[in-house]
């Protein structure tokens, strides 16, 4: 769904992706994980079309991403800080997005729903907790039924309970064969929710196999435990 | 689809509380001007030094500020289906019409009351004008540098070499060639600095331009005739396209 060819980013001197290689088929689902720096939120953005990459493409659905922004159609994006115009009240950002997006099917609004966000659609952006407007991100996100959902640091502030409620929902839409992209430093957050992994270790991606995969490996029940298993294996 | 952006960013604005400052602040040094002073012309060139002090200013600082802020907003945009021309332009029309809105609502409203005839269109026009170029050099200064404090330092000096220093440096040019025929170039001069052009536009519709000597002759002979003022508003018009189309250029491009 996703292919990634030959990717590199530059900032000034500093190469951010090297060569990246890389194809996302629907029905799985991603975590992308690795230290501070390593490049997975610019990897995220590239896909997204925000940052444009030095070299290579990316292709979407077999069509080149490059000048073409009717492709984020199919996209569901979760940012790891949302910050939305102050005045605006929660109510006015969904309508607002909505309006962009021009659509008229039926919307997914499971998680304003459970998240109660209803109630407060006529409390403002600004006044909103740090929780909350993640709450607003997460629901935005799944609002249009995407095909593909990139989800940034998707648990990072909320609540245990709340953050339950999107890995649920995350778990069913997988089933539902949808692509999910998730980057996250929780390890143990991720285990009952991701197929495949991907490594990215300053710049270059170190593996990329499925859970069960990485399990049998390293001879490890957890995902924690193997990823450690594997960061202790290359400091021997 | 960018009217849908403008739209909601105008109203987000409109609750903004330095907006809701700037209209007040027109307001009452509009109302006062006009009511302290008797004579018309007067009152409009008061007026005039005042809006030509602080529009700019408001305009430049708070489009900055406005847009280094909504940066994870833009990201969001960004995420979604539209196409990154379109998002620049619904932001940029989006501040330009609740300044706009803002200061017809402040200054607007006494000088259709109290200044009668064309002048008073005209100081509007300016206004508005200067409202527009303001708002788009703040858009060029914001692409410029990622950095908030840098991006509102430069409009700063923006603001501060347009107001201020441009003035001086014309002055000091004067000097330099006082000894040569420089006249003629001085209107050309005026073309840099959106500001003066403003100002002497609405010099030249009073009579108080007699009191500029053989320049505002100049001046007059050339902004006075009807091609003369054509010729200024378009180049106050470019003053508005430049900076906002080289700024879209950059966003287009620009990682984000």
């Amino acid at each position: 769904m996703i292919e990634i060819q030959n990717v590199s980013k530059n900032f000034g001197k500093l190469e951010v992706l090297k060569h990246i290689d890389l194809t996302c088929e629907a029905g799985q689902c991603i975590a992308l994980i690795g230290p501070n720096g390593c490049g997975k939120t610019t990897l995220i953005k590239c896909i997204l079309g925000m940052v444009i990459p030095t070299e290579g493409n990316i292709r979407f659905k077999g069509k080149d991403i490059s000048n073409d922004y009717a492709y984020r159609h199919d996209i569901g994006y979760m940012p790891q800080v949302g910050r939305y115009p102050d005045n605006m009240t929660i109510g006015q950002v969904f309508d607002m997005i909505r309006d962009i997006r021009s659509v008229k099917e039926t919307l997914d609004e499971e998680l304003v729903e459970k998240f109660a966000l209803r109630d407060m659609r006529e409390k403002k952006m600004r006044t909103l907790s740090g929780g909350t407007v993640q709450k607003v991100s997460a629901s935005l996100s799944f609002l249009f039924t995407p095909e593909v959902l990139i989800l940034d640091e998707p648990t990072a502030g909320l609540d245990p309970l709340a953050s339950e409620i999107l890995k649920e929902k995350i778990i069913r839409e997988k089933g539902k064969g949808k692509l999910v992209l998730i980057t996250s430093h929780l390890l143990s957050e991720l285990d009952d929710l991701v197929t495949h992994i991907i490594m990215m270790q300053e710049g270059e991606i170190r593996f990329f196999m499925p859970v069960t995969e990485l399990k049998n490996a390293t001879h490890t029940d957890s995902l924690a435990k193997a990823i450690t298993h594997i960061l202790k294996r290359d400091d021997v | 689809m960018f009217n849908k952006i403008q739209k909601f960013i105008f109203s987000d604005i409109l609750n903004n509380r330095i907006i809701l400052a700037y209209t007040l602040l027109l307001a009452v040094l509009s109302w006062s001007v006009f009511n302290i002073e008797d004579d018309g012309n007067k009152g409009v060139l008061t007026l005039l030094n005042i809006i030509l002090l602080t529009t700019p200013l408001v305009s430049i600082i708070f489009t900055a500020i406005y847009l280094y802020n909504s940066a994870e907003f833009i990201e969001l945009l960004l995420s979604q289906p539209v196409n990154r021309g379109k998002i620049w332009t619904g932001l940029f029309l989006g501040l330009l019409s609740s300044l706009v809105f803002a200061f017809l609502l402040g200054a607007g409203i006494p000088i259709i009351i109290y200044v009668r005839g064309s002048i008073g269109l005209i100081l509007l026009g300016t206004g508005l004008m200067i409202t527009a170029i303001f708002v788009s050099l703040g858009f060029l200064c914001t692409i410029l540098t990622r950095d908030k404090a840098r991006g509102i330092g430069i409009s700063i000096l923006l603001w501060l070499f347009f107001s201020l220093l441009f003035d001086g440096l014309v002055l000091f040019l004067l000097f330099q060639f006082a000894e040569y025929p420089i006249e003629h170039a001085m209107v050309g001069v005026t073309a840099l600095n959106p500001i003066d052009l403003a100002r002497i536009f609405i010099i030249l519709q009073l009579d108080v331009s007699a009191m500029l000597g053989y320049t505002g002759a100049i001046f007059k002979d050339f902004f006075g005739t009807g091609l003369g003022a054509a010729i200024g508003f378009l180049l106050l018009c470019l003053w508005v396209m430049i900076p906002f189309l080289i700024s879209r250029r950059m966003f287009i491009r620009k990682d984000l």
